[in-house]
Protein backbone atom coordinates (compact mmCIF):
# COMPACT_ATOMS: atom_id res chain seq x y z
CA UNK A 1 0.00 0.00 0.00
CA UNK A 2 1.42 3.36 -0.98
CA UNK A 3 1.62 5.90 1.84
CA UNK A 4 -0.26 3.52 4.17
CA UNK A 5 1.00 5.24 7.29
CA UNK A 6 0.00 8.67 6.12
CA UNK A 7 -3.47 7.54 5.15
CA UNK A 8 -4.09 5.87 8.48
CA UNK A 9 -2.77 8.87 10.43
CA UNK A 10 -4.98 11.10 8.29
CA UNK A 11 -8.02 8.92 8.97
CA UNK A 12 -7.42 8.94 12.70
CA UNK A 13 -7.13 12.72 12.74
CA UNK A 14 -10.24 13.02 10.58
CA UNK A 15 -12.36 10.78 12.80
CA UNK A 16 -11.08 12.60 15.86
CA UNK A 17 -12.08 15.95 14.41
CA UNK A 18 -15.48 14.79 13.24
CA UNK A 19 -16.33 13.35 16.65
CA UNK A 20 -14.97 16.39 18.50
CA UNK A 21 -18.41 17.66 19.55
CA UNK A 22 -19.10 14.25 21.03
CA UNK A 23 -15.88 14.27 23.09
CA UNK A 24 -16.42 17.85 24.13
CA UNK A 25 -19.82 16.99 25.56
CA UNK A 26 -18.68 13.91 27.42
CA UNK A 27 -18.85 13.98 31.17
CA UNK A 28 -21.09 17.03 31.25
CA UNK A 29 -24.35 16.64 33.07
CA UNK A 30 -27.69 17.74 31.65
CA UNK A 31 -29.71 20.01 33.79
CA UNK A 32 -33.39 20.37 33.09
CA UNK A 33 -34.42 23.91 32.29
CA UNK A 34 -36.50 25.74 34.87
CA UNK A 35 -39.87 26.27 33.33
CA UNK A 36 -42.63 28.50 34.59
CA UNK A 37 -45.68 26.54 35.68
CA UNK A 38 -49.21 27.93 35.38
CA UNK A 39 -50.29 30.02 38.33
CA UNK A 40 -53.98 29.67 37.73
CA UNK A 41 -54.25 25.90 37.70
CA UNK A 42 -52.81 22.95 39.55
CA UNK A 43 -53.61 20.09 37.23
CA UNK A 44 -52.81 19.39 33.59
CA UNK A 45 -54.92 17.29 31.25
CA UNK A 46 -52.58 14.33 31.91
CA UNK A 47 -49.88 13.52 34.49
CA UNK A 48 -46.72 15.60 34.27
CA UNK A 49 -44.49 12.71 33.19
CA UNK A 50 -46.86 11.80 30.40
CA UNK A 51 -47.04 15.39 29.18
CA UNK A 52 -43.27 15.72 29.35
CA UNK A 53 -42.59 12.68 27.20
CA UNK A 54 -45.53 12.62 24.84
CA UNK A 55 -47.24 16.00 24.53
CA UNK A 56 -46.33 15.94 20.85
CA UNK A 57 -48.19 12.67 20.26
CA UNK A 58 -51.12 14.02 22.22
CA UNK A 59 -51.23 17.18 20.11
CA UNK A 60 -51.06 15.05 17.01
CA UNK A 61 -54.03 12.98 18.22
CA UNK A 62 -55.91 16.13 19.18
CA UNK A 63 -55.48 17.50 15.70
CA UNK A 64 -57.03 14.42 14.11
CA UNK A 65 -59.81 14.21 16.68
CA UNK A 66 -60.86 17.83 16.24
CA UNK A 67 -60.37 18.27 12.51
CA UNK A 68 -61.09 14.87 11.08
CA UNK A 69 -63.43 13.18 13.54
CA UNK A 70 -65.15 16.38 14.64
CA UNK A 71 -64.60 15.45 18.29
CA UNK A 72 -63.64 18.61 20.14
CA UNK A 73 -64.22 17.65 23.76
CA UNK A 74 -61.48 15.74 25.56
CA UNK A 75 -62.29 13.73 28.66
CA UNK A 76 -59.10 13.16 30.61
CA UNK A 77 -58.28 10.03 32.58
CA UNK A 78 -59.47 11.83 35.70
CA UNK A 79 -62.83 12.50 34.06
CA UNK A 80 -62.43 16.24 33.49
CA UNK A 81 -63.62 17.85 30.25
CA UNK A 82 -61.44 20.08 28.10
CA UNK A 83 -61.88 21.74 24.73
CA UNK A 84 -59.49 20.19 22.21
CA UNK A 85 -57.44 23.21 21.21
CA UNK A 86 -53.79 24.18 21.48
CA UNK A 87 -54.61 27.84 21.34
CA UNK A 88 -57.70 27.94 23.51
CA UNK A 89 -56.87 25.27 26.08
CA UNK A 90 -53.11 24.72 26.43
CA UNK A 91 -52.21 28.37 26.03
CA UNK A 92 -54.89 29.43 28.51
CA UNK A 93 -52.82 27.95 31.34
CA UNK A 94 -49.36 28.16 29.86
CA UNK A 95 -49.62 31.86 29.24
CA UNK A 96 -45.96 32.35 28.47
CA UNK A 97 -44.51 30.64 25.44
CA UNK A 98 -41.05 32.01 26.25
CA UNK A 99 -41.05 30.77 29.84
CA UNK A 100 -42.66 27.41 29.17
CA UNK A 101 -42.47 26.01 25.65
CA UNK A 102 -39.33 27.71 24.42
CA UNK A 103 -37.18 26.76 27.41
CA UNK A 104 -37.23 23.03 26.72
CA UNK A 105 -37.45 23.35 22.96
CA UNK A 106 -34.35 25.54 22.88
CA UNK A 107 -32.49 23.18 25.18
CA UNK A 108 -33.45 20.15 23.13
CA UNK A 109 -32.59 21.95 19.92
CA UNK A 110 -36.02 21.50 18.36
CA UNK A 111 -37.97 24.21 16.57
CA UNK A 112 -41.57 23.07 16.20
CA UNK A 113 -43.47 25.19 13.70
CA UNK A 114 -46.72 25.20 15.69
CA UNK A 115 -46.37 28.96 16.15
CA UNK A 116 -46.34 29.66 12.45
CA UNK A 117 -50.13 29.26 12.65
CA UNK A 118 -51.22 28.97 16.28
CA UNK A 119 -51.05 32.28 18.03
CA UNK A 120 -49.21 32.27 21.35
CA UNK A 121 -50.50 34.57 24.09
CA UNK A 122 -49.10 38.06 24.11
CA UNK A 123 -45.97 38.20 26.22
CA UNK A 124 -45.72 41.04 28.68
CA UNK A 125 -42.60 42.94 27.72
CA UNK B 1 -45.87 -41.07 16.23
CA UNK B 2 -49.61 -41.15 15.51
CA UNK B 3 -50.35 -40.34 19.10
CA UNK B 4 -48.12 -37.29 19.12
CA UNK B 5 -49.58 -35.89 15.90
CA UNK B 6 -53.03 -36.30 17.40
CA UNK B 7 -51.94 -34.45 20.54
CA UNK B 8 -50.35 -31.74 18.48
CA UNK B 9 -53.56 -31.12 16.52
CA UNK B 10 -55.62 -31.07 19.70
CA UNK B 11 -53.29 -28.55 21.23
CA UNK B 12 -53.26 -26.42 18.07
CA UNK B 13 -57.05 -26.41 17.95
CA UNK B 14 -57.31 -25.35 21.55
CA UNK B 15 -54.79 -22.57 21.05
CA UNK B 16 -56.65 -21.29 18.03
CA UNK B 17 -59.91 -21.25 19.97
CA UNK B 18 -58.16 -19.41 22.77
CA UNK B 19 -56.83 -16.80 20.38
CA UNK B 20 -60.31 -16.20 19.02
CA UNK B 21 -61.74 -15.73 22.47
CA UNK B 22 -58.93 -13.55 23.80
CA UNK B 23 -60.13 -10.17 22.44
CA UNK B 24 -63.60 -10.73 23.85
CA UNK B 25 -62.16 -11.73 27.20
CA UNK B 26 -59.91 -8.68 27.22
CA UNK B 27 -62.83 -6.42 26.36
CA UNK B 28 -64.90 -7.97 29.14
CA UNK B 29 -62.06 -7.64 31.61
CA UNK B 30 -61.58 -3.94 30.89
CA UNK B 31 -65.31 -3.48 31.47
CA UNK B 32 -65.66 -1.41 28.31
CA UNK B 33 -66.21 1.65 30.48
CA UNK B 34 -65.04 5.05 29.26
CA UNK B 35 -63.99 6.34 32.66
CA UNK B 36 -60.36 5.93 33.57
CA UNK B 37 -59.08 6.22 30.05
CA UNK B 38 -58.70 9.54 28.30
CA UNK B 39 -60.87 9.87 25.21
CA UNK B 40 -62.52 12.42 22.98
CA UNK B 41 -66.19 13.03 22.29
CA UNK B 42 -68.24 15.33 20.09
CA UNK B 43 -69.13 18.62 21.80
CA UNK B 44 -72.52 18.43 23.45
CA UNK B 45 -73.61 21.68 21.76
CA UNK B 46 -72.55 20.68 18.21
CA UNK B 47 -75.11 21.27 15.45
CA UNK B 48 -75.59 18.11 13.43
CA UNK B 49 -76.70 17.48 9.86
CA UNK B 50 -76.48 14.62 7.43
CA UNK B 51 -75.49 17.07 4.70
CA UNK B 52 -74.95 20.76 5.34
CA UNK B 53 -76.03 23.10 2.56
CA UNK B 54 -76.58 26.81 1.97
CA UNK B 55 -79.21 28.74 0.04
CA UNK B 56 -78.47 32.36 -0.90
CA UNK B 57 -81.42 34.59 -1.71
CA UNK B 58 -79.90 36.92 -4.30
CA UNK B 59 -83.11 38.98 -4.40
CA UNK B 60 -82.19 40.17 -0.92
CA UNK B 61 -78.41 39.98 -0.98
CA UNK B 62 -76.93 41.36 -4.18
CA UNK B 63 -74.88 44.48 -3.69
CA UNK B 64 -71.13 44.77 -3.51
CA UNK B 65 -71.33 46.54 -0.14
CA UNK B 66 -73.63 43.98 1.46
CA UNK B 67 -71.44 41.06 0.35
CA UNK B 68 -68.34 42.97 1.42
CA UNK B 69 -69.77 43.28 4.95
CA UNK B 70 -70.17 39.50 5.14
CA UNK B 71 -66.67 38.95 3.77
CA UNK B 72 -65.24 41.28 6.39
CA UNK B 73 -66.83 39.29 9.21
CA UNK B 74 -65.72 35.98 7.71
CA UNK B 75 -62.20 37.18 7.06
CA UNK B 76 -61.90 38.69 10.48
CA UNK B 77 -62.96 35.63 12.48
CA UNK B 78 -60.81 33.35 10.35
CA UNK B 79 -57.76 35.62 10.28
CA UNK B 80 -57.75 35.91 6.50
CA UNK B 81 -55.15 38.54 5.54
CA UNK B 82 -55.79 41.47 3.23
CA UNK B 83 -53.14 41.16 0.55
CA UNK B 84 -53.55 43.43 -2.45
CA UNK B 85 -53.12 42.18 -5.99
CA UNK B 86 -52.89 38.72 -7.44
CA UNK B 87 -51.65 37.06 -4.25
CA UNK B 88 -54.84 37.85 -2.33
CA UNK B 89 -56.40 35.26 -0.05
CA UNK B 90 -60.20 35.06 -0.01
CA UNK B 91 -62.86 32.90 1.58
CA UNK B 92 -65.93 34.93 0.60
CA UNK B 93 -66.03 37.37 -2.30
CA UNK B 94 -68.42 38.62 -4.97
CA UNK B 95 -68.94 38.41 -8.71
CA UNK B 96 -71.31 39.37 -11.50
CA UNK B 97 -73.91 37.02 -12.95
CA UNK B 98 -71.58 36.14 -15.82
CA UNK B 99 -68.73 35.37 -13.46
CA UNK B 100 -70.93 33.33 -11.17
CA UNK B 101 -72.88 31.36 -13.76
CA UNK B 102 -70.69 31.39 -16.88
CA UNK B 103 -72.54 28.47 -18.49
CA UNK B 104 -75.99 29.87 -17.83
CA UNK B 105 -75.38 33.29 -19.33
CA UNK B 106 -77.91 34.89 -21.58
CA UNK B 107 -77.21 37.42 -24.33
CA UNK B 108 -79.85 39.96 -23.22
CA UNK B 109 -80.20 39.74 -19.43
CA UNK B 110 -82.66 41.87 -17.47
CA UNK B 111 -81.35 45.15 -16.09
CA UNK B 112 -81.89 43.86 -12.59
CA UNK B 113 -79.81 40.76 -13.17
CA UNK B 114 -77.08 42.74 -14.87
CA UNK B 115 -76.69 44.93 -11.79
CA UNK B 116 -76.77 42.14 -9.23
CA UNK B 117 -73.66 40.87 -7.47
CA UNK B 118 -73.43 37.32 -6.14
CA UNK B 119 -71.63 36.10 -3.05
CA UNK B 120 -69.06 33.42 -3.92
CA UNK B 121 -67.44 30.87 -1.63
CA UNK B 122 -66.40 27.22 -1.56
CA UNK B 123 -69.45 25.19 -2.60
CA UNK B 124 -68.68 22.20 -0.36
CA UNK B 125 -69.46 19.99 -3.32
CA UNK B 126 -71.05 16.56 -3.17
CA UNK B 127 -68.35 15.26 -5.56
CA UNK B 128 -65.48 17.57 -4.71
CA UNK B 129 -62.75 17.38 -7.33
CA UNK B 130 -60.36 19.06 -4.89
CA UNK B 131 -60.64 16.10 -2.53
CA UNK B 132 -60.09 13.60 -5.32
CA UNK B 133 -56.79 15.13 -6.41
CA UNK B 134 -55.29 16.02 -3.04
CA UNK B 135 -52.31 13.67 -2.63
CA UNK B 136 -52.01 14.08 1.14
CA UNK B 137 -55.70 14.06 2.07
CA UNK B 138 -55.18 17.51 3.55
CA UNK B 139 -58.48 18.31 1.83
CA UNK B 140 -61.14 15.83 2.81
CA UNK B 141 -64.90 15.52 2.95
CA UNK B 142 -66.50 15.07 6.33
CA UNK B 143 -69.47 12.77 6.91
CA UNK B 144 -71.73 15.85 7.12
CA UNK B 145 -70.71 17.01 3.64
CA UNK B 146 -68.34 19.77 4.67
CA UNK B 147 -65.17 19.83 2.60
CA UNK B 148 -62.55 20.61 5.20
CA UNK B 149 -58.85 21.37 5.22
CA UNK B 150 -56.15 20.07 7.52
CA UNK B 151 -53.48 22.72 7.05
CA UNK B 152 -50.97 20.60 8.98
CA UNK B 153 -50.89 18.20 6.10
CA UNK B 154 -51.05 20.54 3.13
CA UNK B 155 -47.83 20.47 1.12
CA UNK B 156 -48.84 23.34 -1.13
CA UNK B 157 -48.84 21.34 -4.35
CA UNK B 158 -51.93 23.29 -5.48
CA UNK B 159 -53.51 20.34 -7.31
CA UNK B 160 -56.73 21.27 -5.52
CA UNK B 161 -56.61 24.78 -6.97
CA UNK B 162 -56.27 23.38 -10.45
CA UNK B 163 -59.08 20.92 -9.80
CA UNK B 164 -61.64 23.31 -8.29
CA UNK B 165 -63.85 24.60 -11.09
CA UNK B 166 -64.91 27.60 -8.99
CA UNK B 167 -61.60 29.16 -8.01
CA UNK B 168 -62.61 28.75 -4.39
CA UNK B 169 -59.11 28.30 -3.07
CA UNK B 170 -56.28 30.65 -2.28
CA UNK B 171 -52.60 29.91 -2.00
CA UNK B 172 -50.49 31.60 0.66
CA UNK B 173 -47.60 32.89 -1.38
CA UNK B 174 -46.13 34.47 1.73
CA UNK B 175 -46.49 34.66 5.48
CA UNK B 176 -49.93 36.23 6.00
CA UNK B 177 -49.17 37.76 9.41
CA UNK B 178 -47.56 41.00 8.16
CA UNK B 179 -50.84 41.66 6.32
CA UNK B 180 -52.97 41.49 9.46
CA UNK B 181 -53.23 43.70 12.46
CA UNK B 182 -51.87 41.14 14.91
CA UNK B 183 -53.37 43.09 17.85
CA UNK B 184 -56.84 42.72 16.40
CA UNK B 185 -56.81 39.17 15.10
CA UNK B 186 -59.19 36.52 16.40
CA UNK B 187 -57.09 34.79 19.06
CA UNK B 188 -59.40 31.78 19.07
CA UNK B 189 -58.52 30.82 15.50
CA UNK B 190 -55.08 30.13 14.03
CA UNK B 191 -53.53 31.93 11.10
CA UNK B 192 -51.98 29.98 8.24
CA UNK B 193 -48.36 29.61 7.23
CA UNK B 194 -46.70 30.33 3.93
CA UNK B 195 -47.16 27.59 1.33
CA UNK B 196 -50.59 26.19 2.17
CA UNK B 197 -53.91 26.48 0.36
CA UNK B 198 -56.98 27.72 2.20
CA UNK B 199 -60.71 28.30 1.69
CA UNK B 200 -64.09 28.71 3.39
CA UNK B 201 -64.71 25.94 5.93
CA UNK B 202 -68.51 26.38 6.34
CA UNK B 203 -67.57 27.60 9.82
CA UNK B 204 -67.04 24.11 11.28
CA UNK B 205 -65.54 25.69 14.40
CA UNK B 206 -68.79 27.59 14.97
CA UNK B 207 -71.07 24.61 14.23
CA UNK B 208 -69.07 22.73 16.88
CA UNK B 209 -70.17 25.19 19.55
CA UNK B 210 -73.75 25.39 18.38
CA UNK B 211 -73.50 28.53 16.26
CA UNK B 212 -74.50 29.13 12.64
CA UNK B 213 -71.85 30.23 10.11
CA UNK B 214 -70.88 33.86 10.53
CA UNK B 215 -72.03 34.98 7.06
CA UNK B 216 -75.41 33.31 7.60
CA UNK B 217 -75.85 35.05 10.92
CA UNK B 218 -74.84 38.41 9.47
CA UNK B 219 -77.01 38.14 6.33
CA UNK B 220 -80.28 39.17 8.03
CA UNK B 221 -82.11 36.19 6.63
CA UNK B 222 -80.79 36.31 3.07
CA UNK B 223 -78.77 33.12 3.56
CA UNK B 224 -80.31 29.90 4.84
CA UNK B 225 -78.16 27.10 6.23
CA UNK B 226 -79.32 23.62 7.14
CA UNK B 227 -79.61 19.92 6.45
CA UNK B 228 -80.23 19.01 2.82
CA UNK B 229 -81.18 15.45 3.72
CA UNK B 230 -83.89 16.46 6.13
CA UNK B 231 -87.15 17.20 4.26
CA UNK B 232 -88.34 19.39 7.13
CA UNK B 233 -85.21 21.53 7.31
CA UNK B 234 -85.05 25.24 6.62
CA UNK B 235 -83.01 24.79 3.45
CA UNK B 236 -85.38 22.23 2.03
CA UNK B 237 -88.26 24.60 2.74
CA UNK B 238 -86.69 27.50 0.80
CA UNK B 239 -85.60 25.14 -1.98
CA UNK B 240 -89.19 23.88 -2.26
CA UNK B 241 -90.64 27.37 -2.45
CA UNK B 242 -88.15 29.06 -4.79
CA UNK B 243 -86.45 28.62 -8.12
CA UNK B 244 -82.76 28.01 -7.50
CA UNK B 245 -79.67 27.34 -9.59
CA UNK B 246 -76.20 26.13 -8.75
CA UNK B 247 -72.86 27.09 -10.27
CA UNK B 248 -71.47 25.20 -13.30
CA UNK B 249 -73.82 22.20 -13.28
CA UNK B 250 -71.99 20.68 -16.25
CA UNK B 251 -68.81 19.91 -14.29
CA UNK B 252 -70.74 17.49 -12.09
CA UNK B 253 -69.36 18.45 -8.67
CA UNK B 254 -72.89 19.01 -7.28
CA UNK B 255 -72.37 22.20 -5.25
CA UNK B 256 -73.87 22.50 -1.78
CA UNK B 257 -74.55 26.22 -2.29
CA UNK B 258 -77.81 27.17 -4.03
CA UNK B 259 -78.79 30.59 -5.40
CA UNK B 260 -82.36 31.91 -5.54
CA UNK B 261 -82.51 34.14 -8.62
S1 LIG C 1 -65.99 24.49 -4.56
FE1 LIG C 1 -63.97 23.82 -5.21
S2 LIG C 1 -62.83 23.77 -3.30
FE2 LIG C 1 -64.98 23.80 -2.71
S3 LIG C 1 -65.54 21.62 -2.54
FE3 LIG C 1 -66.07 22.25 -4.61
S4 LIG C 1 -64.28 21.66 -5.80
FE4 LIG C 1 -63.62 21.69 -3.66
S1 LIG D 1 -52.20 22.15 -2.06
FE1 LIG D 1 -52.58 21.12 -0.11
S2 LIG D 1 -54.79 20.78 -0.04
FE2 LIG D 1 -54.26 21.30 -2.17
S3 LIG D 1 -53.99 19.32 -3.17
FE3 LIG D 1 -51.95 19.96 -2.46
S4 LIG D 1 -51.75 19.06 -0.40
FE4 LIG D 1 -53.92 18.94 -0.96
S1 LIG E 1 -69.55 29.76 5.88
FE1 LIG E 1 -68.11 30.66 7.36
S2 LIG E 1 -66.14 30.36 6.40
FE2 LIG E 1 -67.63 30.10 4.77
S3 LIG E 1 -67.86 32.12 3.85
FE3 LIG E 1 -69.42 31.96 5.45
S4 LIG E 1 -68.46 32.87 7.25
FE4 LIG E 1 -66.82 32.40 5.80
Amino acid sequence: MYNGGKIITGLVIFIGLVSLPFWANMGGSYEQPKIELPKNSTECIAPKEEMRTSHMQLLNDWRDMALREGKRTYISASGKEYTISLQNTCMECHTSKAEFCDKCHTDAGVTPYCWDCHVPPKEAK
Amino acid sequence: MKQSRRNFLKFAGLSAAGLCLAPTAAALASGGGGAGKAHAVVNAKTLHAKRWAMVVDTRKLNTEEAIETLAEVCHHIHNVPTIPGKQEVKWLWEGTYAETFPEQENNFPSEDLEKRRFPLLCNHCENPSCVRVCPTKATFKRADGIVAMDYHRCIGCRYCMAACPYGSRSFNFMDPRPFMDMDKINKKFPTRMRGVVEKCNFCVERLAIGEMPACVEKSSGAITFGDLQDPDSSVRKVLRENFTIRRKPAVGTEPGVYYII
